[in-house]
């Protein structure tokens, strides 16, 4: 606890803005939050990192009013003063404000009229769009986003989007900002955009709470963090100190050491199973432009092969098309599965030819969030529970119930409601999905993204395991780390082009993206 | 942080426990609203909404919303709405009677046609909606126009009435007297209600021991004698009345055919369990190879032809094809669904729950109507029903939701 202690004696001497004592908030019973406590300095950028279901939403819910006061228990004292907020318009009036992972824009409206929405710049009811525009204006300046403030939202990438999320903050006076995973959506230019204003604001004197699962995001960015695991705070650490490494907040984070963040394995690659040649895919809606380029690759049996790429390059699209022709327009190229040509026309026909995909976006096109585990698990092939086209519910328990506890879904039982789940144990409700479909060829679009240190490291032990019975894996990431860890043969692609191939052994972070970023500029 | 170990241990399965079954109280809710308002009428009434011609009243006057209800339901799980079906109720109303009247059509020859009308008008909206990717409920708003106007050019002579008795019959009669009467009691109802909740328990007592032998969850043993020891005595009650009155309702059969194979094809079938996959995600549903526009077309078809059958019914029951036949239906059948606990954005719903909740609408109907309340008080006061069902069903999956 001496660390702890010297931090605590650190603050002293600073101003403190936050202090968050003993916060206890349960739901019938479950405790989310047991007992956290948090304390902010002026000025910081200050981290908070858990493993998701650790309680930082719920944390951050009860801090900006979402959960009114009197709905938790501890206290909360911001500026030096005791507060109880009972609704977000209380918490913003004292001037924090958070920006959600989900941004909260009107696509319709324009950059200015978003920036004042609810706050509007007006005269006896009247507008004046004079000033909004010139407001709005000045604050653009402020984050860096070079727009017309007249610009509607829907024309603006998620990154530039989340500026103006910013930018509406600042409008507030915002003393105290909140960023939920704000780089979750973006790509690393963005990103880097969005963590160089975050030290820009800083030096306004503003103060950010930031949650991130990416510890080299943290690492360059925060202050301080703070490690909460089951709804309590574990350490607090600074991040100028000796041992502030990611090492040290992983460990805290999973409450034990990762000598591996992948498990260990042995490749064992046989014959080729699926042979894409010439593969070209036009955009649905531009159909002039080409979103994959003559893409031609190949999978072996028991091989995970990895597609690296920029957002934008192709990658989920090339996927896609493949799965029954599920993105895009003018579709042309061969697949061989097995050295047979084979068409995948429809969804329906792509899994009949054993493929399975598991897509990047888990809620919007994964699951039925609204349905139960048992109901998501036999999705993709309630056929096989079928005969003559009524189902066995009595198998399909049975099925999904061996899936829960193959997979360690964290669930009481299959009858669980699947939106209720956190990100690792949705994944692999999805993962059992496709695995009981039973294909050979297995496409895993962004496997572990929004997942936390130690359901990414079974997600990893499962994709393995999948290796390992003879399938033909692919996978898709951002990670770079991630494709090296787990691959046996990594693609690079970069605007729809397949720009280079390297073997495991002559792979690395450089030599990826050296081909990554292949044919721009 | 003393609890360091070297790597992950493999997960360790947790124990096996069996999960009881929660009890569902969306679908109990509804139930017991349906009782509540049975017995403030009764009470209300002095006894007269009860009476067995009333009970009688109740079934053969809402047949038609129940079955219309039953087609909706699975319209609105998939997260679609049809707002023709009472156009299209009206239209077939009078094809069958025409075809009866003036082409010489024995009544089950227009029965039969009713239906292929139905599904062919179902064909028709599929098409659009599944096809062409045109949202429903414009394509039922035409349809609803479309329709209405059909009937219109088809009914130029006005009312075609003097339809044949065995027509008549499946809105308007009963079962014949088969095993005589005993004390003015129809014996054949009696026997009817007592195989009815005889099977109920054996069916239900099967299923446990099915879930017992393969080590399934299954609801408590309390639990489920007072749901069946209810519904015994509602069903014997129930048969009780109507036997005292004409016996069993023709259309009483019909209705609890329609009722047991919806619910199994929802339940059970590959293609209601596509319905509900795609009203929880659409996106998703794609992705896992169901073929969306295939099951749209079908659920279309299905309410073409539920619709046909309604339009048999209330043209039976009215014993004549008016113009302004159906009018509303489609509104009836949507509350009736939605009272049942259907979800708005779709997903959720089940046939008895859109029964039911057309039955609710059906008892205030009778209810309020025995207390001579104006016409124009009952649609106001089905209104705010159907706008509290909704509010108290959000309201409680809200509090449900916590987090």
């Amino acid at each position: 606890m001496s660390i702890q202690d010297s931090v605590i004696d650190d603050v002293e001497q600073h101003d403190v803005i936050l202090r968050m004592n003993d916060i206890v908030k349960d739901f019938s019973g479950v405790k989310a939050l047991d007992g956290v406590s948090i304390t902010v300095r002026r000025g910081e950028v200050h981290a908070i990192c858990g493993e998701n279901g650790a309680g930082k939403s719920t944390l951050m819910k009860v801090l900006s009013g979402v959960y009114p006061a009197g709905s938790f228990g501890g206290s909360i004292e911001f500026e030096g003063h005791e507060v109880a907020f009972r609704t977000i318009n209380d918490s913003e009036h004292e001037g924090i404000v958070i920006i959600h992972q989900e941004l909260a824009l009107s696509p319709y409206l324009s950059i200015a009229e978003n920036i004042f929405l609810g706050n509007e710049l007006s005269s006896r009811g009247v507008i004046d769009w004079n000033k909004t525009n010139r407001e709005a204006a000045l604050l653009l300046a402020r984050v860096g986003l070079d727009e017309n403030p007249a610009t509607k939202i829907l024309e603006l990438g998620v990154g530039k989007q989340q500026l103006v999320e910013i930018a509406k903050a600042l409008s507030k006076r915002v003393k105290l900002l909140i960023l939920d995973e704000p780089t979750a959506a973006l790509n690393d230019e963005d990103s880097a955009h969005l963590l160089s204003l975050i030290d820009h604001l800083r030096m306004q004197g503003i103060t950010c709470i930031i949650i991130s699962h990416k510890l080299k995001e943290i690492k360059r960015i925060a202050d301080t963090v703070t490690v909460i695991r089951d709804g309590k705070t574990i350490e607090t650490i600074p991040m100028d100190g000796p041992d502030a490494t990611e090492a040290r907040i992983i460990r805290a984070m999973v409450g034990r050491d990762l000598n591996s963040l992948f498990p260990p394995r042995d490749s064992n690659i046989g014959e080729e199973v699926l042979r894409v040649e010439d593969w070209t895919v036009y955009h649905p809606v531009d159909t002039s432009r080409l979103v994959v380029d003559g893409a031609s690759f190949t999978v072996r049996a028991g091989e995970i092969v990895g597609f690296a790429g920029l957002m934008g390059a192709g990658r989920t699209e090339l996927a896609m098309s493949i799965f029954g022709r599920s993105y895009g327009t003018n579709i042309s190229g061969r697949i061989y599965k097995n050295g047979v040509e084979i068409q995948n026309r429809t969804v329906d026909e792509a899994i009949h030819n054993g493929f399975a995909y598991a897509t990047e976006d888990r809620k919007k096109y994964g699951l039925n969030l609204i349905g139960d585990i048992q109901v998501n698990v036999s999705a993709a092939a309630l056929g096989k529970l079928a005969k003559a086209g009524v189902v066995d519910s009595h198998r399909e328990y049975k099925v999904a119930d061996s899936y829960r506890e193959k997979m360690n879904i964290k669930a009481p039982s299959v009858a669980s409601i699947t939106g209720k789940l956190s990100g690792g144990n949705q994944q692999k409700v999805v993962l059992s999905k496709w695995i009981f479909a039973g294909p050979d060829v297995l496409i895993l679009d962004e496997p572990t993204r929004g997942i936390d240190v130690g359901a990414k490291y079974e997600i990893y032990g499962i994709i393995n395991e999948l290796a390992a019975q003879g399938k033909a894996v692919v996978v898709i990431s951002s990670e770079l780390p991630e494709l090296l860890g787990l691959a046996d043969r990594i693609y690079a692609i970069s605007e729809g082009k397949l720009t280079g191939e390297v073997s495991r052994e002559n792979a690395s972070q450089e030599t990826l993206m050296h081909y990554m970023t292949a044919g721009k500029d | 942080m003393s609890t360091t170990t070297p790597t992950i241990t493999p997960p360790v399965p947790s124990k096996r426990r069996i999960p009881k079954l929660s009890i569902n109280f969306r679908q109990y809710g509804i139930l017991a609203a349906l009782a509540v308002i049975v017995i403030l009428f009764q009470i209300m009434t002095n006894g007269r909404l009860l009476l067995p011609g009333n009970v009688n009243n109740l079934i053969q006057q809402n047949a038609y919303v129940l079955i219309l209800a039953i087609g909706m339901v699975i319209v609105i799980i998939a997260g679609h709405i049809d707002l023709s079906v009472g156009s299209v109720v009206a239209m077939v109303g009078a094809v069958s009677a025409i075809s009866m009247n003036s082409w010489g059509f024995p009544w089950w020859a227009a029965v039969i046609l009713a239906l292929v009308v139905g599904a062919v008008v179902g064909a028709w909206q599929g098409f659009w909606v599944a096809y062409v990717g045109i949202p429903a409920f414009i394509v039922t708003l035409a349809g609803m126009l479309i329709f209405r106007g059909l009937t219109l050019v088809l009914l130029t002579g006005g009312t075609i009435s003097g339809l044949p008795a065995e027509f008549t019959a499946i809105g308007a009669g009963w079962l014949p007297s088969w095993l005589g009467e005993v004390a003015g009691r129809d014996v054949l109802t009696l026997v009817l209600g007592i195989l009815t909740v005889v099977v109920l328990l054996a069916q239900g007592l099967r299923s446990r021991a099915t879930l017992r032998k393969l080590d399934l969850p299954r609801e408590p043993m309390v639990s489920f004698w007072i749901k069946n020891g209810i519904a015994a005595v509602a069903i014997l009650a129930f048969t009780w009345l109507l036997s005292d009155y004409s016996g069993t309702p023709i259309i009483l059969i019909i209705l609890a055919v329609l009722i047991l194979l919806y619910t199994f094809l929802l339940n059970r079938s590959v293609f209601g369990r596509h319905v509900y996959a795609m009203g929880g995600n659409l996106f998703a549903a794609v992705m896992s190879g169901v073929k969306t526009k295939r099951v749209n077309f079908l659920i279309f078809v299905n309410m073409g032809i539920l619709a046909g059958l309604a339009g048999v019914v209330s043209t039976a029951r009215a014993g004549g094809a008016v113009a302004s036949a159906g009018q509303n239906y489609e509104l009836d059948a949507i509350a009736a669904v939605f009272i049942g606990g259907a979800a708005v954005q779709g997903g959720v719903g089940t046939v008895v729950g859109a029964v039911i909740g057309g039955l609710v609408m059906g008892v205030l109907n009778m209810g309020l109507s025995i207390l001579s309340v104006d016409a124009a008080w009952q649609m106001a006061i089905k209104g705010f029903v159907l706008l509290l069902a909704v509010a108290f069903d959000i309201f409680n999956k809200r509090r449900a939701g916590g987090r």
